[in-house]
């Protein structure tokens, strides 16, 4: 899923300070499972932002809705009739939920509250780590189901580099070597072997630096 | 003198400057590069060496540099932010000026999708803005970019960068003109002209705002071998506009190429004498150097001043 983060307070507000009517829209994909902006997570903004402008003697009225996703046109229809009278949008999705309610609504001033970190899944309960790239071109087949793109600091694709040791990344303690993971792995799994093929340059043609990407399956397309 | 660029001090006298471009070759040998700054050194006040122009594998700007500066033509040095992260920008800077290069130009570059080697990782660390910005700050505040203090020799680059008139969104193009003399551009080189008319419109606005007053503007020009070449350039080149009448003029000619110079050599004249606010032109015969000297000559342009 997306991981992403709320913004401090303080950012937010400023965002929206010349605003009396705002409309805070949550989304429940991804952001509501790591809990950065779902129902619960746009309701206890709306309040905090109530708040902190009735502190400051300019008070703000303050909706909320949250969406099925927000990265789809038919979920961020329903708010066509609660946007009409508000001076500003601010979504809780991540980076894709704030540009769909930018586009849906240009007349509009459409502003972020979350971070939008990685792509990730948690590993306990309130802790997110990064584990893909969106290189495009999934290696894991070769690399023991790690992704050395995103978990080695470098993207080294026939690593470890030299600054690995204790099984830790010379970036920072906390992050594990992910080549002495793919390492561990394929030895257990008997396929160090694998590990000695020269792995060529990536074609990152097929990651962003090819320009912005289009996944297109005609197969599934409805004629108009 | 030893700091000031060649360049510059045309300039900043008000005298009309004259740069060319040479491009580096695809291989280890220096003796092209040598050759087409001997044969330009006296015809022009300067060289930009471009960096991987077009995303092509060629010898480094600034190696390329070093043997033009050999030659007794001085370089400007472009740098493109495609290729370099902030650290390798600088670190070759530094190294740039350690061998007498005093000129950078600062381009975002154009995409690797472009070049010989498309599936490369494009760096775009930092945006040509930045660099201008930067580059400012290391010569007048003596800090690298990330603001630590730079304790001696610090490089004094004369600063340059590039603008579009030909691109969209047309009037923002004149905002962005203006953002990169804020961030410190002294020197603007054009993108090839072809359409006269939107680049004197584009003139215009820059001089309603004074901006040719803040920065010197080098109009660019490219002499054109053959009508395919320009048809080319239509239709292949983002960031172009080619007159219909440019390419039928050269498809009518019975001799192309001189047609091609003759229009470079009009256009020249044309910018020096009609064109307010521009304070030099830019030769970028591309491939085609060695026809520099005539297109100078005969725009009167020669002999060119001497400086120091």
């Amino acid at each position: 899923m997306i991981v992403a983060q709320q913004k401090p307070i303080k950012d937010i507000a400023q965002m929206i300070n010349d605003c009396k009517k705002v409309l805070f829209v949550g989304c429940a994909g991804c952001v509501t499972v790591c809990l950065a902006g779902g129902e619960k997570e746009t309701a206890v903004l709306a309040s905090a932002m109530r708040i902190k402008r009735i502190l400051e003697n300019n008070p703000l009225e303050a909706i909320t809705y949250t969406c099925t996703r927000q990265c789809d046109p038919e979920y961020i229809a329903s708010l066509d009739n609660q946007v009409k009278d508000v001076d500003a949008i601010v979504s809780l999705a991540c980076g894709v939920g704030v540009q769909y309610l930018a586009e849906r609504f240009k007349d509009k001033w459409v502003v972020p509250a979350l971070d939008t970190k990685f792509i990730g899944g948690s590993t306990v309960h309130g802790v997110w780590e990064e584990k893909c790239g969106l290189c495009g071109e999934c290696i894991l087949h070769r690399t023991g189901g790690i992704c050395p793109i995103i978990r080695c600091s470098k993207s080294i694709l026939n690593g470890p580099c030299g600054g690995s040791q204790y099984g830790k990344c010379e970036v920072n303690k906390d992050i594990d070597c992910a080549w002495q993971l793919i390492y561990d792995r394929m030895k257990a799994l008997g396929k160090l072997d694998k590990l000695m093929e020269i792995q060529p340059p990536k074609d990152w043609s097929k990651s962003r630096d090819g320009g912005p990407r289009k996944a297109i399956r005609e197969d599934v397309m409805i004629d108009e | 003198m030893n700091n000031l660029s060649k360049l510059q001090q045309i300039l900043d006298s008000g005298q009309f400057a004259v740069t060319a471009e040479i491009g580096p070759p695809k291989h280890s040998s220096a003796e092209g590069i040598r050759h087409h700054a001997e044969m330009m050194r006296d015809y022009v006040d300067a060289t930009n060496i471009t960096d991987n122009q077009t995303a092509i594998v060629r010898m480094s700007s600034i190696a390329a540099g070093a043997h033009v500066l050999g030659c007794g033509i001085e370089p400007i040095v472009q740098m493109t932010c495609r290729d370099r992260n902030r650290i390798a920008m600088q670190s070759d800077l530094l190294g740039a000026y350690s061998l007498g290069m005093r000129n950078v130009l600062c381009l975002s570059g154009d995409h690797q999708k472009f070049g010989n080697h498309p599936m490369a990782k494009n760096v775009y660390d930092i945006d040509s803005m930045q660099l201008i910005d930067n580059l400012r700050r290391m010569r007048d505040e003596k800090v690298f970019f990330s603001g630590e203090a730079i304790k001696e020799s610090e490089p004094q680059f004369f600063i340059g960068a590039v603008a579009n008139p030909f691109a969209d969104p047309f009037e923002f193009r004149v905002d962005r003109l203006e953002k990169k003399v804020n961030a410190g551009a002294q020197f603007i080189q054009t993108q090839c002209i072809f359409d006269m008319e939107r680049f004197e419109r584009f003139m215009e606005m820059v001089r309603e705002r004074g901006i040719d007053q803040r920065v010197h503007i080098l109009a660019g020009v490219t002499p054109m071998k053959s009508w395919k070449a320009a048809s080319y350039m239509q239709n292949n080149v983002s960031g172009m506009i080619v007159p219909n009448e440019l390419v039928e003029r050269l498809k009518n000619a019975e001799d192309p190429k001189r047609e091609g110079l003759d229009i470079c050599i009009e256009q020249i004249k044309y910018i020096k004498e009609n064109v307010k606010g521009v304070h030099g032109v830019h030769i970028m015969a591309i491939a085609w150097e060695e026809v520099v000297p005539e297109i100078v000559e005969k725009s009167g342009l020669y002999p060119r001043p001497k400086v120091g």
